[in-house]
């Protein structure tokens, strides 16, 4: 298999499917190799799912341009989508005098960031907003414009819009050798051969090796492991607002939050590790987070835990994303895309596209009419396909026969039990597939078998 | 709306035994709800023998059993693929079916028998990697006797309870090769002979006090890593069996317009639960006889 194509993305995270949407869509012909069995099977499959407002992200980085560029854009697409959104806010709550001091420099550095409607809140406020947090919660800055979204719906739309714009998506499909031709680049991937002018660097935790085909990497990711505990349902009545701490000189700390699918969850911890291809947890780090869930919300005592994960962020050693052009390479370097990707990701194309045009020629004058695929829907808030009916396989998710199938079909059908979890809640729940874990397997080996 | 005396939740060993014990005793307008597409319960995925002995007074396989208890229900209206999605009100369900949606449906009495689970390996806080191939002794049989699926072949189990054994007995059937039994205690919570068994009849090893399991995999699992008698050891497989700990199927009581039973000093007069939702986890043939013993209580309520 062979083609040639304007821009090849290397990396199917949410930064990589973002940017080739953003291409696709302008016209370009674009194709995105990814190495895992199915897309976002790397950094992009454990984060918090967090749309950040950028109130405290580094003034003037490229990163709080980014995230306000991917905030905005998010809430203007999304209902074309049918992407949800869960209105929830959020507060930095100070639990000790010592962290209520700092609140003041946090609402300040906000309002510098462009985020005006931070403010604080007194510990009457915060009681009447959040009775059920302990009584230790002093005070808090409220963060109205932060909110709770599904981490991987947004990255499939981008990724079928960018198919339905002519784009191609290769999985299975890793990258190990790049040979720089007259006008761009041969890209070799197993038995598959890909000519592109133009390569983007979006490979994630893989981001200083992909970058090495192209020049002596300037960067090395330093892969930041987060590891979480999810809830049970009944968690999710009990908090609104995203609750962030107050963070110190080391560390950001962890967050409780609730999830797009109607549970609790507390993480990441941020743990610096040599992991890149799955992040673990252990035991002793998943009972400190459940202690400190509880001593913040104490009515958690007794709710039983359904899942717990560890996410791997790509950091590097520079405090910025490294996005840059390189014009004499054909090459555009995207990396170091830390737990702000999700948000910042349709703001990372924004930027990546204004690269292109400055340093490898104008896009197209006429773009091609959007089209928008619509999600299925997967949020708890929102009018879920078992509630029009359907044989419900996972009892704990509802989720339905029919949207197992679906997701099993079409152009960017899930590849492993991930992929389908990811596509669809099933044996996300409380029981883990105790129950429906051998029909929703059966289910996957069938449809490989039509594929095979 | 629909409505009935006697709503049962649940065609499981309990719930099919009471729904029999109270027709039997005049009650007529009796429902049973499943949420599986086939009534009869947890013995309908354990293959092997010694069910139905506290409740029939003869051994058989799960499968034969479950087929005993729906025959004994025969003619009551027992609906499969019907999930009760909660509580609307303490006597009004919300009932989900493929073709009906959503629909509600009162009752007088309610029993809730959903039954028990055994917890996830997250539940468990079992650490290391978050990889397909592992899965609990249910998903297991189900995959064995429902789907006719091999999800791996050189597993390691962890557990020493009643259904670690089972679930050895159920990879035997299968043709799958179990590498070791990993015990957290120091003891099984099992028949003392059981260990040896498992070590002379199936040839797989029972590793007590083995603490701090974590599970090792990128795309699979590779490896389980632990620790025993102060040493790291690592066990190479291609799955891992968490069995046993088991906990009540209580999704029901924690939503809807039942969170407030708990805290209530009986619960609710007209919802009785029975079968293993409660409690210490019993055999099938308990629960069921346990089920026919509350028959004559409900009929009480009812009155």
């Amino acid at each position: 298999m062979s083609g040639r194509f304007d821009i090849a993305v290397i990396g199917g995270g949410v930064v990589g499917l973002a940017i080739l949407r953003r291409f696709a869509m302008a016209g370009l012909g674009c194709v995105l190799l990814e190495r895992g069995a199915d897309i976002l099977s790397g950094a992009s499959k454990g984060n918090s799912a967090l749309l950040h407002t950028g109130f405290d992200a580094p003034p003037k980085s490229v990163e709080l341009a980014c995230m306000q560029a991917g905030y905005e854009e998010y809430l203007a697409i999304r209902k074309n989508f049918n992407l949800p959104l869960l209105e929830t806010s959020a507060m930095v709550v100070a639990w000790s005098e010592e962290e209520k001091a700092k609140l003041d420099g946090i609402v300040e550095k906000a309002h510098k960031n462009g985020v005006a409607d931070v403010r604080l809140l007194s510990q009457l406020e915060l009681r009447i907003r959040e009775p059920k947090l302990a009584g230790e919660a002093l005070a808090a800055a409220l963060v109205p414009g932060e909110h709770v979204i599904d981490p991987w719906s947004a990255p499939l739309a981008y990724a079928r819009q960018a198919l339905a714009h002519g784009a191609v998506i290769h999985r299975n499909a890793e990258v190990k050798v790049a040979e720089r031709q007259d006008e761009g680049w041969l890209l070799k991937a197993g038995a598959l051969s890909v000519e592109a002018r133009i390569v983007i660097n979006a490979a994630g935790l893989f981001g200083d090796h992909i970058e090495a085909l192209a020049r002596p990497s300037p960067f090395t990711i330093k892969p930041r492991r987060g590891q979480f505990v999810v809830f049970d349902k009944p968690a999710a009545r009990l908090v609104r607002a995203i609750i962030l701490p107050v963070p110190t000189e080391r560390t950001k700390g962890v967050v409780l939050f609730r999830t797009i699918f109607g549970n609790l969850a507390i993480g990441p911890t941020a743990e610096e590790t040599e992991e890149r291809e799955a992040g673990s947890c252990d035991a002793a780090t998943l009972a400190r987070l459940k202690v400190r869930a509880i001593e913040m919300v104490p009515a958690l005592e007794g709710v039983g835990v359904n899942a717990i994960y560890a996410g791997l962020r790509p950091a590097t050693e520079r405090q910025d994303y490294v996005i840059e052009a390189l014009k004499d390479k054909n090459w555009i370097t995207v990396a170091g895309i830390r737990s702000t990707g999700l948000t910042a990701s349709l703001g990372i194309a924004q930027y990546v596209e204004k690269l292109y045009a400055k340093n490898f020629g104008k896009l197209p004058k006429k773009k091609p009419t959007a089209i928008w695929p619509r999600m299925p829907a997967l949020a708890e808030h929102e009018l879920r396909a078992y509630r029009r009916g359907g044989e419900i396989v996972c009892h704990c998710e509802w989720v339905t026969k029919g949207e197992i199938e679906a997701a099993l079909a079409g152009e960017l059908p899930a590849q492993d039990l991930g992929g389908l979890k990811r596509r669809t809640r099933a044996m996300m729940g409380r029981c883990q597939g105790f129950n429906c874990g051998a029909a929703v397997n059966a289910m996957l080996q069938e449809a490989q078998r039509g594929k095979a | 709306m629909e409505k009935h005396d006697v709503v049962v939740i649940g065609a499981g060993p309990a719930g099919l035994a009471v729904a029999a014990e109270l027709r039997r005793r005049g009650v007529k307008d009796i429902v049973v709800l499943d949420r599986e597409a086939e009534a009869g319960g947890v013995p309908r995925h354990c293959g092997h023998w010694g069910f139905g002995w506290e409740s029939h007074r003869r051994l058989m396989s799960g499968p034969d059993y479950a087929r005993r208890l729906v025959a004994d229900a025969a003619g009551i209206d027992i609906r499969t693929a019907t999930t009760v999605l909660e509580f609307r009100s303490p006597h009004v369900l919300r009932v989900h079916t493929a073709r009906t949606a959503i629909a509600e449906m009162e009752a007088r009495h309610i029993v809730i028998a959903a039954g028990a689970r055994e917890s996830s390996r997250a539940a468990r806080s079992i650490g290391g990697n978050r990889v397909p191939g592992v899965m609990t002794t249910g998903q297991l049989q189900q995959s064995v006797y429902l789907q006719k699926l091999k999800p791996f072949t050189k597993p390691v189990i962890i557990g020493g309870e009643w259904v670690s054994f089972s679930a050895l007995m159920t990879c035997k059937h299968a043709g799958i090769a179990p590498q070791a039994m990993l015990v957290e205690d120091a003891k099984v919570d099992a028949p003392w002979f059981f260990p040896i068994g498992a070590r002379l009849r199936y040839g797989v090893p029972v590793l007590t006090s083995a603490t701090g399991i974590e599970i090792l995999g990128t795309a699979r699992v590779q490896a389980v890593r632990f620790q025993r008698k102060g040493k790291a050891q690592t066990l190479p497989c291609d799955g891992i069996i968490v069995s046993g700990h088991f906990v009540g199927e209580e999704a029901l009581l924690n939503a809807g317009a039942l969170t407030e039973f708990r805290s209530t000093p009986d619960g609710f007069g007209h919802i009785t639960l029975l079968g293993n939702i409660a409690g210490p986890l019993k055999t099938a043939g308990r629960c069921a006889a346990e089920a026919r013993a509350a028959a004559a209580g409900i009929m009480e309520r009812l009155a």
